[in-house]
């Protein structure tokens, strides 16, 4: 049986906890919302945007999702902040404070 | 029916083995243990058995190899000895965070240096702490009657954790007794198949093993771990039962040897307990109260249950077969002391350090202990209680 991940967050007490720590089931990691770790986001300026699709094979958290061949905003659930995007992109499409 | 065999010790729980008839057995050979993967490779072999058995190249890797294994859904188990023990030391706490059922047919051997072949407790000592469940034994029954019940503890829903199977290494492993064995069918029944809820290997409900626990979670985790050896006293006391309608042989968390009305008390582990016994039964024909605590299940360590069966007893010698270098004596003094200290016993108590590397134990040495605790009783003072037996000095 899948575990319900959602019955582990931080204020899970010991008991609420599976044995071993083991997670029951199958993309599980889609529920956690790692995002919540970042201090610093990046932002999508849409009309810098020229979608040569350089930033998203960078993320290392899949967050920037493709529709249609185009990029759309970014996951920020996800997105731990790490700026990589940013480095990434030619034409100053994406900014973050913090990061040039 | 059971039947009659003459066996060492390493034959004895490689029998078992392949009565248990285990998924996967992978192995690295090291005496005095190198027998029992010996004995099960002849039994793959020769089609006995359908255990993938997986011939790794170090200890590190053989229980990394029984750990996946496990984790995928296999019952698994892999044996070793001595410094082989201390090359699985990472994969041991892996092992037991995980909550995976595991057997390890551990064959008692001291740890280098300098080393030494032989016997003594220090390797699995070293252990105790890792979140294993260890089991002992005094003789080749104990070790092949240990065998058959530690997968049925190992795997209950109440417990999941790995179990050391203990036995003194050359003096059981390799000394030939004539012990007792269930039929095949009688043990495949009583260990019955391992059916796990969740594995790896299953395709319809992947799972992830060993996530990362950060400070927030870590010691929560801990304490979840804990849990499962809360119960496994009870586990282990439940399958004693089973087995013993089944073989007729009797266990519990440790054996009481003419206990009950004894003044004097030797508390120790393994095959000098044989010994001691022949010492007690010399005592007892002179009307001596002395007696015998033997320890099989030392973690978790039973201590109510052994100070309640030591509340009687005027002095009580504890016998370590590992050193501790706390300067205060050996794990199973410190053990049993803080199990006497928490009862609020009034028994004099000493930890003598006694076989180590293989140093012989003889009747007439487990005599002198009994006279040691006799002159503790008549000066009322324990006297030094860090002592060596059996020392040239």
């Amino acid at each position: 049986m899948a575990t319900d991940i959602s019955k582990l967050g931080l204020k899970a007490k010991w008991q609420d906890l599976t044995e071993g720590m083991i997670i029951a089931g199958a993309g599980t990691s889609a529920e956690f919302n790692t995002g919540e770790w970042s201090s610093v986001k990046p932002v999508f300026i849409e009309e810098n945007c020229r979608q040569c699709l350089l930033c998203v094979p960078v993320c290392p958290d899949s967050c920037i999702p493709v529709q249609d061949k185009k990029r759309a905003e970014f996951d920020y659930d996800h997105c731990k902040g790490c700026g990589i995007c940013v480095k990434a992109c030619p034409f100053g499409a994406i900014t973050m404070e913090g990061v040039n | 029916m059971a039947r009659r065999d003459r066996l060492s010790g390493n034959e004895a729980v490689a029998e078992a083995l392949r009565q248990i008839n285990p998924d996967v057995f992978p192995a690295f050979p090291i005496t005095p243990s190198t027998e029992i993967p010996q004995y099960f490779a002849s039994f793959v072999a020769n089609g006995k058995v359908d255990t993938e058995f997986i011939p790794v190249e170090s200890e590190h890797s053989s229980m990394s190899a029984a750990i996946g294994a496990s984790a995928a859904g296999a019952r698994a188990l892999t044996a070793t000895s001595s410094c082989g023990l201390a090359f699985m030391w990472e994969e041991l706490y892996i092992a037991a965070s995980n909550r995976l059922p595991l057997a390890l047919a551990l064959v008692n051997r001291a740890l280098s240096g300098p080393i030494n072949i032989n016997c003594d407790h220090s390797d699995s000592m070293g252990a105790r702490d890792s979140g294993w469940i260890q089991m002992y034994a005094e003789n080749n029954q104990e070790a092949y009657d240990n065998m058959v019940q530690a997968f049925r503890i190992s795997e209950h829903k109440d417990v999941k954790l790995p179990i050391m199977i203990c036995q003194d290494g050359f003096i059981t492993s390799h000394a030939v007794e004539n012990i007792e064995l269930l039929e095949d069918e009688e043990v495949r029944s009583f260990v019955g198949e391992y059916k796990p809820e969740n594995y790896l290997l299953n395709p319809d409900c992947p799972m992830a093993v060993g996530p990362y626990s950060v400070t927030d979670y870590y010691m929560e985790a801990k304490r979840n771990q804990a849990e499962g050896m809360r119960h496994v006293e009870q586990v282990v006391l439940d399958i004693a039962k089973e087995f013993a309608e089944l073989s007729g042989r009797e266990y519990g968390l440790f054996e009481a040897y003419r206990l009950e009305d004894a003044e004097r008390a030797v508390v120790m582990i393994g095959s000098a307990a044989g010994t001691t016994k022949d010492a007690i039964d010399r005592l007892r024909e002179k009307g001596e109260k002395v007696g015998l605590l033997k320890i099989r299940l030392y973690r978790p360590f039973p201590a109510d249950a052994i100070a309640e069966a030591l509340k009687n007893v005027k002095a009580v010698a504890v016998m370590d077969r590992a050193e501790g270098y706390s300067n205060h004596g050996g794990p199973l003094g410190a053990d049993v002391m803080a199990a006497l200290f928490r009862a609020r016993s009034t028994a004099l108590a000493a930890n003598i350090i006694y076989g180590l590397g293989g140093r012989d134990v003889r009747v007439e040495d487990m005599e002198q202990v009994f006279e040691d605790l006799q002159t503790m009783i008549d000066q009322n003072d324990a006297g030094e209680t860090y002592r060596y037996m059996g020392l040239r000095e």
